[in-house]
């Protein structure tokens, strides 16, 4: 029997499930993006416009779409490092000869990742909350005046990208500890015998070792944070003054509270773009680095 | 899942009714049911319990996907929208053959909210209006011995109670609420929308010195700007004297019922809103209860939306939950004839106003208030803020000018 006739029997299966349950939809989102869909089509079709690229041009001269793109690149910016460093600095107490009751640890570390959202923000609320918090009361201690955390158009959006940061880095930290625990042992032996610092160490011994695992983690994190929707939706509800809706916050008011599904495919296919654009470069990034 | 479970208890059991609820209405329901299942023999009804937050989401999916209840609780804002789908039953002829239900004893501008483009949707079922709730002996302190009754009455009031200083503020608005805003533009002539509800007519003057009202309240600092996520737990807040006055609803007497001490019950009290010259309208809100067109048991959900429209068992859900009945002979009864502090809100519904009866209201009414609180926050001038909301209106009502000129809707 044909070899290839063979192999194509054996994907099909797993073409059909991708083209009914990927492509399919995909495909759908995009021409409903180049319509006005909205309440009125849905009582009746004739009223569905062809719009062209009319929803994404009138996106474009949205301040609010700018501005929830501006909020969303300061989460990926501020959040992505942030929670790398926090992750990776977790990860290396936890690989450290010297750690006791390494278990229990990772355990508790990784617990906020599978904690849902909505119970740890209740929480997290009332620790912010400008006059109850234990935020507010820790700074009164050392005599700092309180701040209006998620009231306050400035601070709600840093109080966000903390909170995430709390939540998500248990799940990088484990994938850094695989990745420590990885580099070979007798490495890290032959530079402590050359007299090299843990710095030293630390620099030319696990940050290139743990590279590739860096990678992933980073553009795993990117994409994940440009998807920001559920924290602010359960911390703030977009608001003080709109200073905390995202992309995807934008997308689900567009779409599931005005029912104006055309616009909210456009907002969709513009995050596509802007993150498919983002991977690549670090992608390209890292390989001309690796090529240096 | 209870999409799924809608649909198919409804076709399985022929004598089923499927009546969706919204909020906190659904478990009081659970105890008027048994009555009307008794009185019917053979019919069953499941009552199910949609929490508010996505209840419209979930009206909308069902419309979607053919899978609606036989009838619901509807916020009464929300029939133009299911209106403009053609999802509900016009109920005028059943109006008119009922014995129960008597048009004439319904508040006037309640009952009009349910009649989109000649038609009625739907019949009330209790109403919500916002009005004030005020500390009488704060008030008194200040040398006040009557509620406000107008504008200027009001802000000399805010202004003798506020000491933002030592926390104290005239009132809370949670600049995230647009019920507030709006009653103070419903109290002006001028109407919200203009041209057959086709543009926006918050440039108007009316519109302009009500949203002058409500921004000098925080300019002046006689309200702090802060949304209700903020605002945490207002009713011991009220009662320590932080706020002297609250522009909310009905629930909340059971609210401040419930979270004072029996000590303070004296020292609240609600009254009728100030309206610029002398007491004012306020916002005609509320649920009424609609049966859908592609129910096969019409004719007993309209027996049960009858039962639930009874004055005595209007009664009994107010003396459940506090939501006060829509009929003037509901009124009628013990609990709400002889509480005080009901007695605002009877003053209050005959003086209510129903908002642009179209789908695209509450979109419209919710970019009001963002830009409403960059206004309140100073960001934005009241001309700059009146400009901005009617070009955010006129962008939103785009496809309704297209439909009306194309005559796909009345108008």
């Amino acid at each position: 029997m044909n070899t290839q006739r063979t192999a194509w029997l054996f994907l099909t299966p797993a073409l059909l499930v991708l083209a009914l349950f990927f492509l399919i939809p995909v495909l759908a989102a995009f021409a409903l993006s180049l319509t006005d869909f909205d309440l009125y089509a849905l009582a009746d079709l004739r009223n569905l416009r062809f719009v062209a690229l009319g929803n994404y041009w009138e996106l474009l001269h949205r301040p609010l779409f700018w501005s929830a793109l501006g909020h969303t690149l300061y989460f990926v910016v501020i959040g992505v490092p942030l929670s790398m460093v926090v992750s990776l600095g977790a990860a290396m107490l936890l690989n450290s000869p010297l750690a006791r009751m390494k278990p229990l640890f990772r355990t508790a570390l990784f617990a906020p990742v599978v904690t849902t959202v909505v119970a740890v923000a209740v929480i997290w609320r009332y620790l912010f909350n400008t006059k109850y918090g234990l935020a507010n009361y820790s700074l009164g201690l050392i005599g700092i005046s309180p701040v209006d955390w998620l009231g306050d158009p400035r601070w709600a959006m840093p109080t966000i990208i903390l909170f995430a940061v709390w939540k998500n880095f248990g799940y990088n930290m484990i994938i850094f500890l695989a990745g420590l625990q990885a580099i070979p042992a007798d490495l890290y032996e032959a530079a402590r015998i050359d007299g090299a610092s843990p710095w030293r160490q630390f620099r030319h011994i696990t940050l290139p070792m743990l590279a590739p695992t860096m990678l992933m983690v980073s553009i795993l994190t990117v994409s994940g944070y440009f998807q920001l929707f559920a924290e602010p939706f359960v911390m703030t509800e977009g608001g003080p003054l709109q200073s905390t809706v995202s992309v995807l916050y934008l997308m689900y008011e567009e779409g599931f509270k005005w029912w104006n599904l055309g616009s909210a495919s456009a907002v969709a296919f513009l995050l596509f773009l802007i993150m498919f654009a983002v991977t690549a470069v670090m992608l390209r990034a890292s390989r001309q680095r690796g090529e240096a | 899942m209870t999409l799924g479970a809608a649909c198919s208890s409804r076709t399985d059991d022929a004598r089923t009714l499927t009546f969706w609820t919204i909020g906190r209405e659904g478990e009081a329901v659970a105890k008027l049911i048994p009555d009307f299942e008794k009185e019917h023999p053979g019919l069953h009804v499941k009552v199910q319990q949609l929490p508010l937050t996505a209840a419209h989401q979930k009206l909308l999916t069902a419309i979607a996907g053919s899978s609606t209840p036989d009838l619901s609780q509807l916020g009464n804002t929300w029939i133009p929208e299911l209106a403009a789908l053609d999802a509900l039953e016009p109920l005028q002829s059943r109006v008119d053959a009922s014995k129960t239900i008597d048009a004439s004893d319904y508040f006037a501008n309640i009952w009009t909210t349910n009649r989109i483009g000649g038609q009625l949707y739907g019949v009330p079922w209790y109403v919500d209006t916002r009005l004030l709730f005020y500390r009488r002996d704060l008030l008194a302190k200040a040398g006040f011995d009557a509620p406000p009754r107008d504008w200027a009455q009001w802000r000399a009031m805010l202004a003798a109670l506020s000491q933002p200083e030592r926390g104290a503020w005239g009132i809370l608005l949670p600049t995230n609420e647009f019920e507030q805003l709006l009653v103070l533009a419903l109290q002006q002539d001028e109407p919200l929308l203009r041209d057959d509800n086709r543009y926006g007519n918050f440039r108007s003057e009316g519109f302009r010195r009500a949203l002058t009202f409500y921004v000098d309240t925080f300019r002046q600092r006689q309200a702090p700007a802060i949304t209700n996520v903020e605002a945490g737990n207002p009713w011991t807040e009220f009662g320590r004297g932080v706020y002297a006055f609250y522009l909310s609803g009905p629930w909340n007497i059971g609210e401040f019922r419930k979270r004072l001490p029996a000590s303070q019950q004296d020292d609240w009290d609600t009254a009728p809103l100030p309206g610029p010259h002398g007491p004012g309208a306020s916002n005609a809100g509320g649920s009424s209860l609609v049966i859908f067109r592609t129910s096969p048991h019409k004719d007993e959900a309209w027996q049960l939306i009858e039962f639930l429209s009874r004055p005595q068992v209007q009664q009994r859900l107010y003396d459940l939950l506090g939501d006060m009945p829509p009929r003037r002979s509901s009124w009628e009864g013990e609990a709400l004839r002889n509480d005080p502090k009901a007695r605002a809100f009877r003053e209050q519904l005959e003086r209510v106003k129903p908002t642009p009866p179209i789908p695209e209201w509450e979109r419209i009414v919710t970019e009001m208030q963002l830009v409403a609180a960059q206004a309140a926050h100073g960001d934005l001038s009241i001309d700059e803020a009146a400009a901005e909301i009617d070009r955010r209106a006129d962008r939103i009502l785009e496809k309704r000018r297209w439909l009306m000129e194309h005559g796909r809707v009345a108008p």
